[in-house]
């Protein structure tokens, strides 16, 4: 892997926060969506959803102000904004498989190039594994957009022709955020939407098992500033 | 009125026997019946099934119950990394698991509680949940068969039960209790507080009592990661 500097953890949150609308009630899950609610930008609201019952789920609780029974799904406590709502958990899920969520935000270990998923189990893994959640948020997605780590540690790819792990749910991303590219699935593989400054395309390619399709000049990714056009 | 209130956690799961089916409510350290699963650690039953989210944390929760061998088979969405005793056992190969995907694993025991005999969702084709079920293709898209989950014993947590056993949760800590009230032919609540019938508002009743058929007030633990 080339040494030259990619968005850290938070630099990939803050662009995946530029795809928020003001009024989209959201899920986040586990990683680098996680840190995503700390980048809203300036003078929007966003209802975020959690699993285990909460619309309107707010910033983490201040230290000595923790409510133990207002915890997210990573059982995190949180606060809740004004005009939340508490519920049970089928009618959490009822609101991400059903699609009535405008927008979820989930890690990923595999992304195809024909919008596969992969994010719940590394084969040869300890342990019993668990699916959690994120198969029926996955699958009843309105919008789905993955944000993870380009390569995995070893370097190897991410963002495959086909999924090798076990599959989290069938053609469903329709966007992936990388520490390298913002890239769409389209009907003929992934389009490369952002590079990282620094970067060329056919660069950030010898990092990618899938091939990523390039239009013309591609655009560093925008870390502040104007939102991008959405393809919502 | 039927009397539903019991003075103890323990007389509450005297009479639970082994090999019993049981659905455990709570998620992320809220709305665990800890003092129900305490007593029935103590009472002893073994070869249990557990249909559950997760599967402990250390000796909290779930974990003593695989800590002494109680459980033999878990059925669970995210039995999670600190579930110890439930990783040590499952690594040994001596409990038997099936992994269920959240939203389905509610949509499962609700179904049991409403009479539903099963149901098609897109979630989980093309996935190792899918394997050994019926597939269809509707409205276009793949679909997998789900059979509903019943249980003999629901245990679960609440905030207020009324004497007739009318309840209402706290905040996050609601998670799967209402669901599995729904669907099992014993649920077992503990709460907070125990108040006279018409002291809950009806409007804000979240379960009503038709679900409940034990109730205990809960003196000990509360939520096991505040301690």
């Amino acid at each position: 892997m080339s040494s030259k500097p990619r968005l850290t953890r938070e630099q990939v949150a803050a662009r995946a926060a530029l795809e928020l609308h003001d009024g989209d009630c959201v899920n986040l899950g586990w990683g680098i969506p996680n840190l995503v609610s700390d980048f809203v930008p300036a003078g929007i609201t966003v209802y975020f959803h959690s699993e285990n019952g909460i619309l309107g789920m707010g910033p983490r609780a201040k230290a000595g102000e923790e409510d133990y029974d207002v915890v997210d799904a990573m059982k995190v406590p949180v606060t809740v904004i004004p005009g939340a709502s508490y519920f049970d958990q089928g009618t959490a899920h009822l609101m991400a498989r059903g699609g009535h969520l405008d927008l979820s935000m989930l890690g990923g270990l595999q992304v195809a190039e024909n919008g596969d998923f992969a994010n719940w189990k590394i084969p040869g893994s300890q342990g019993s594994g668990g699916i959690g959640g994120a198969m029926d948020i996955a699958t009843g997605a309105r919008h789905l957009i993955v944000c993870m780590e380009h390569v995995t540690k070893d370097g190897g790819p991410k963002l495959v022709r086909r999924c090798t792990y076990p599959l989290t749910a069938l053609a469903c991303v329709k966007r992936v955020i990388t520490d390298l590219v913002v890239a769409d699935v389209t009907p003929d593989g992934f389009l490369l939407r952002e590079v990282a400054s620094g970067w060329t395309p056919r660069e950030v390619q010898q990092h990618t098992e899938a091939r990523l399709i390039v239009h013309g000049e591609v655009p560093e990714i925008e870390l502040v500033g104007r939102r991008r056009d959405s393809t919502r | 009125m039927r009397q539903k209130l019991y003075d103890t956690v323990d007389a509450a799961v005297a009479d639970v026997p082994s090999g019993a089916r049981i659905f455990f409510g709570g998620f992320g350290g809220a709305g665990f019946p800890n003092n129900l699963i305490q007593a029935l650690d103590r009472q002893g039953a073994s070869e249990l099934t557990a249909i559950t989210n997760n599967c402990g944390s250390g000796d909290g929760e779930l974990g003593i119950l695989f800590k002494h061998g109680r459980i033999r088979s878990v059925i669970a969405s995210f039995p999670g990394p600190h579930a110890r005793h439930f990783q040590e056992l499952y690594a040994a190969g001596k409990i038997a698991l099936e992994l269920v995907p959240q939203g389905i694993l509610c949509e499962r025991i609700r179904a049991a509680g409403a009479g539903i005999f099963g149901f098609y969702a897109a979630v989980g084709a093309g996935t190792q949940v899918a394997e050994g079920r019926e597939e269809r293709v509707l409205g276009g898209r793949r679909t997998v068969f789900y059979e509903p989950l019943v249980a003999e014993f629901a245990f679960i947590r609440a905030w207020k039960a009324d004497e007739l056993g009318n309840l209402v949760y706290r905040k996050t800590a609601r998670n799967f209790n209402p669901l599995m009230a729904l669907a099992a032919k014993t649920t077992i609540v503990e709460v907070e507080e125990v108040v006279p019938v018409g002291a809950l508002d009806p409007e804000a009743v979240v379960t009503p009592f038709v679900f409940v058929h034990r109730i205990v007030q809960a003196k000990g633990i509360y939520n096991v990661i505040k301690a």
